[in-house]
């Protein structure tokens, strides 16, 4: 079981460790900075940051030493626009994406095989790869070069993004990425060749005829079982969804109460029909339902859901939980998300209880476990 | 040679020490510097080499014109700030 998580906020990165008298805060980084994500590598020990300082624009900082020191290393960019491109206008906004860095969305290690392979997903659309642990990153052309890539577009963002990266752990060339508005593309050759995933998915924001367009989808966040790859959970902006075949197919869950809107979705590590969902009224309002911050699970594949609220607040909570803001241990057992409005919570019994960790962090924006590999 | 100089905000990220640049327009002003100090090149332009957004410059006191193409004149003798809007933040 985990020990350790981090938790990246408007101002700054806290750790939290599990001693014998239970969780708290042993570490601050970046204090008063917006951080805006961070990964752990397990194969190496790694820890990714990102910041976006806002005038003076994104950045990528590393620890090897577990968040005790950092360096500045290479982020992303985008290469130069060709002289003779002349960029599609996307279908809702009527502008062209733009092609520059807007925000670091996803980043997430290659396969085991792969040491220093990381990929990460941005705004506005651009997916990335490092071959060395960050010093240094390349677009992957073909999935931005794409002409489908030009018809994405914004969700809750002025730009579409990729904010899902999936690597299959029987083969890192199998990679299936989640993009809001772009549905979810799949590579099996590491990135060579991409094609949407299948249809199923349903977009109530598109007019009847396209609905369910694979490229039209705003899937807020996928996740993948990583015992069994081929089960793909989706948190949608119209729903709950399934993949049990990789992403080739998808069927939705009906019925979810208290709803089926939300963002954050983790999947349980070894049990493919176990998943959690943090419910939010739909879809221009995000709060609570009824003031009430809950977790929804399913043990059956999703055909029944339980909403747990032990240890939750149940009255007059606001709390919204943003799409990275909740991960899950590697033993299924240990589960922690924060909020909006900087509570943060955990759970040590796979949701059945939670225990309230902070209620005045700054907005969380992301809440990532350390893992064993 | 002009002079160009920091907001004291960017420092506790990078090191930028005022330094005489020479150069004609701000363009080249920045690029002689960044020639100089890789690491903030960053910090003050996007990765398409734009000046970022919420970032601008006083030369002799007067703001810059051009933000597209960073064409405006620069003096010899010119003093040429490099400043953060309150916006941005």
């Amino acid at each position: 079981m985990s020990t350790r998580f981090h938790v990246a906020t408007r101002k700054g990165l806290f750790t939290l460790d599990r001693g014998a008298s239970g969780w708290s805060i042993t570490q601050t980084s970046f204090l008063g900075d917006n951080c805006t994500l961070l990964m752990h590598d397990a194969r190496s020990g790694d820890l990714i940051a990102t910041l976006n300082h806002g005038h003076f624009g994104i950045k990528m900082h590393r620890s090897r030493d577990g968040g005790a020191n950092w360096t500045e290393i290479a982020t992303p960019q985008y290469p130069p626009q060709p002289a003779d491109y002349t960029p599609k206008a996307t279908p809702l906004e009527g502008k062209p994406a733009e092609w520059s860095l807007k925000l670091v969305w996803a980043l997430s290690p290659g396969g085991p095989n792969e040491p220093g392979v990381i990929w990460c997903g941005t705004l506005p659309g651009g997916l990335f790869r490092s071959e060395d642990g960050g010093d240094s990153w390349n677009l992957n052309r073909q999935l931005w070069d794409d002409p489908r890539r030009e018809e994405w577009f914004g969700g809750g963002a002025d730009h579409p993004g990729i904010h899902s990266i999936c690597v299959d752990p029987r083969d890192a060339r199998h990679v299936i990425v989640g993009v809001s508005c772009g549905g979810v593309w799949k590579t099996r050759d590491g990135g060579g060749a991409w094609e949407p995933g299948g249809r199923g998915m349903r977009a109530e924001y598109m007019p009847p005829e396209r609905a369910f367009e694979p490229n039209a989808q705003d899937p807020h966040l996928v996740a993948q079982c990583p015992s069994h790859p081929d089960v793909l959970w989706v948190q949608h902006h119209n729903g709950i969804f399934k993949s049990s075949d990789a992403a080739a197919s998808w069927s939705e869950i009906d019925g979810v109460q208290p709803s089926a809107f939300g963002f954050a979705v983790a999947a349980h590590p070894h049990d493919p029909d176990t998943a959690w969902f943090i419910p939010a009224v739909k879809d221009e309002k995000r709060y609570p339902m009824n003031g009430r911050v809950v977790v929804n699970r399913t043990h059956d594949g999703g055909k029944t859901f339980e909403t747990l609220t032990q240890g939750l607040p149940q009255q007059h909570a606001y709390d919204l939980v943003y799409r990275h803001a909740l991960d899950v241990d590697e033993s299924g057992d240990r589960l922690a998300f924060g909020s909006t409005t900087g509570s943060l919570w955990i759970s040590e019994n796979a949701g059945d209880s939670w225990q309230t960790l902070a209620a005045h962090l700054p907005p969380i924006y992301a809440v990532r476990f350390e893992k064993t590999p | 040679m002009a002079l160009l100089r920091f907001t004291q905000n960017i420092q506790r990220h990078v090191a930028c020490p005022a330094r005489q640049i020479e150069g004609a327009t701000l363009a080249d002003v920045l690029e002689g510097y960044f020639r100089q100090h890789e690491q903030a090149r960053g910090y003050v332009l996007d990765d398409q080499g734009k000046l970022r957004h919420h970032m601008t410059a006083f030369i002799d006191g007067n703001q810059m014109r051009d933000r597209e193409g960073l064409s405006d004149p620069v003096a010899p003798d010119a003093v040429v700030d490099l400043v953060q809007a309150l916006s941005g933040g």
